[in-house]
């Protein structure tokens, strides 16, 4: 997105260009077009764009692409570290 | 109110076994949000079991994923109503579909097409060709505009609670106007959060959610100050709003990263890590100092 940016070097994105195959899924699914093709290979074009969905880990075909994704709200972020410290907390996330 | 829509296999107009086949969750306002933006046109449309909730939060979940995709091509008898073997599916659902696990699976191939159902029509009309614009994800005044109703009643609870507790402190404190007054300058704390931080998004400084949200929470301490009979106030109690009523607004503002369209976990971690104590301790060290200036 052009008009509003996240803070930066925080995403856990990372591509590994060795084994990519330049299919192109990662530009195709990715909503922030994190990522350019070329010379028949993908890379991180705008890295601090990433929001971690994770949609381009899931959809490429080698495994060359790694990302921390899940719950990124606030609420969800609460929660999780209260069930992990075992205080309870809501269950599901926010859009639950 | 009744949001799920069955899942299964639905035509729009009379579609033939060359029509497309569009992909998507079984909440009630997707469903028609694809069915508006294809009307007067022929289609199927494969919609998954996501129990009600939308593709992007679904497939997140993973409820809009591979398993549930493959599941319901062969539950609906796809491969025997169509002739061809491609689904077009929206680009938020990518989180929770293998395109090349469902093709290994299903035979059916994976495109990813659009974000909003309403750039349906001229994706297909575009030989089925996604532009730029149609894969770049916005947030709009309008966009950020309507989740402001669901956020205060989301929130609704909680400032009732917290609204009722501060009005019977102040109350017992110092009679009925500092328990109204106090109310007062809490719920528009609680607003300049929820309301004007996601209207004025892009204007407010920094990157920060919490940040952007203190900024509208100070404005506000400031704008509220002279209303509230700041001038009448204590040293302490004029320190104590600046400190706490702005945290109150950061924390809401803090909360929205759930629902904007551009923030990640990485970075909503962090700010959380810096800003939650930071909020701790402002709420504290305004409380100490309301209740140091009662008695010295």
């Amino acid at each position: 997105m052009k008009r509003f940016r996240y803070l930066k070097n925080v995403t856990t994105l990372e591509l590994e260009p060795a084994g990519c195959i330049g299919c192109g899924r990662c530009v195709e699914v990715c909503p922030h077009q994190v990522f350019e093709i070329a010379g028949k290979r993908a890379l991180i074009a705008d890295r601090d764009a990433c929001m971690e969905c994770g949609a381009c880990a899931r959809n490429c075909p080698v495994g060359v692409i790694r990302v921390d994704a899940g719950v990124g709200c606030a609420t969800g972020l609460i929660n999780e570290w209260l069930r992990e410290r075992k205080l309870g907390g809501a269950g599901g996330g926010c859009c639950s | 109110m009744n949001y799920i829509v069955p899942p299964g296999l639905y035509a729009f107009g009379e579609p033939t076994a060359a029509d497309p086949v569009l992909v998507t969750a079984n909440y009630k306002m997707s469903f028609d949000a694809v069915r508006r933006a294809m009307a007067g046109r022929n289609a199927w449309l494969l919609v998954l079991e996501t129990f009600g909730i939308n593709v992007w939060c679904a497939a997140g979940k993973g409820t809009f994923g591979t398993d549930e995709l493959v599941r319901r091509i062969e539950a609906s008898g796809l491969a025997r109503v169509v002739n061809h073997r491609r689904l077009l599916l929206p680009i938020l659902g990518a989180p929770g579909i293998a395109a090349h696990e469902v093709a290994a699976r299903s035979g059916f191939s994976v495109t990813y097409a659009v974000i909003r159902a309403d750039d349906l029509p001229e994706f297909l009309d575009n030989g089925m060709r996604t532009t730029p614009a149609m894969r770049e994800m916005t947030f709009t005044l309008w966009e950020r505009a309507v989740l402001v109703p669901v956020e205060l009643v989301l929130a609704l609870k909680s400032i009732a609670v917290v609204g009722a507790l501060l009005f019977l402190a102040f109350l017992l404190g110092g009679g009925m106007a500092a328990g109204s007054t106090v109310v007062l300058v809490y719920f528009g704390a609680v607003l300049a959060g929820i309301v004007a931080t996601p209207l004025l998004l892009p204007w407010l400084p920094g990157r920060s959610f919490a940040l952007k949200g203190w900024v509208a929470g100070i404005v506000w301490s400031a704008a509220c100050y002279p209303f509230a009979g700041g001038g009448d106030w204590s040293m302490t109690t004029a320190f104590a709003s600046f400190l706490a009523l702005p945290a109150v607004s950061a924390f809401y503002a803090l909360n929205l990263t759930g629902c904007s369209t551009f923030t990640s976990r990485s970075g909503v971690r962090k700010e959380m890590r810096l800003a939650l104590p930071l909020m701790g301790v402002a709420l504290v060290v305004g409380a100490i100092l309301l209740l140091a200036g009662r008695f010295l």
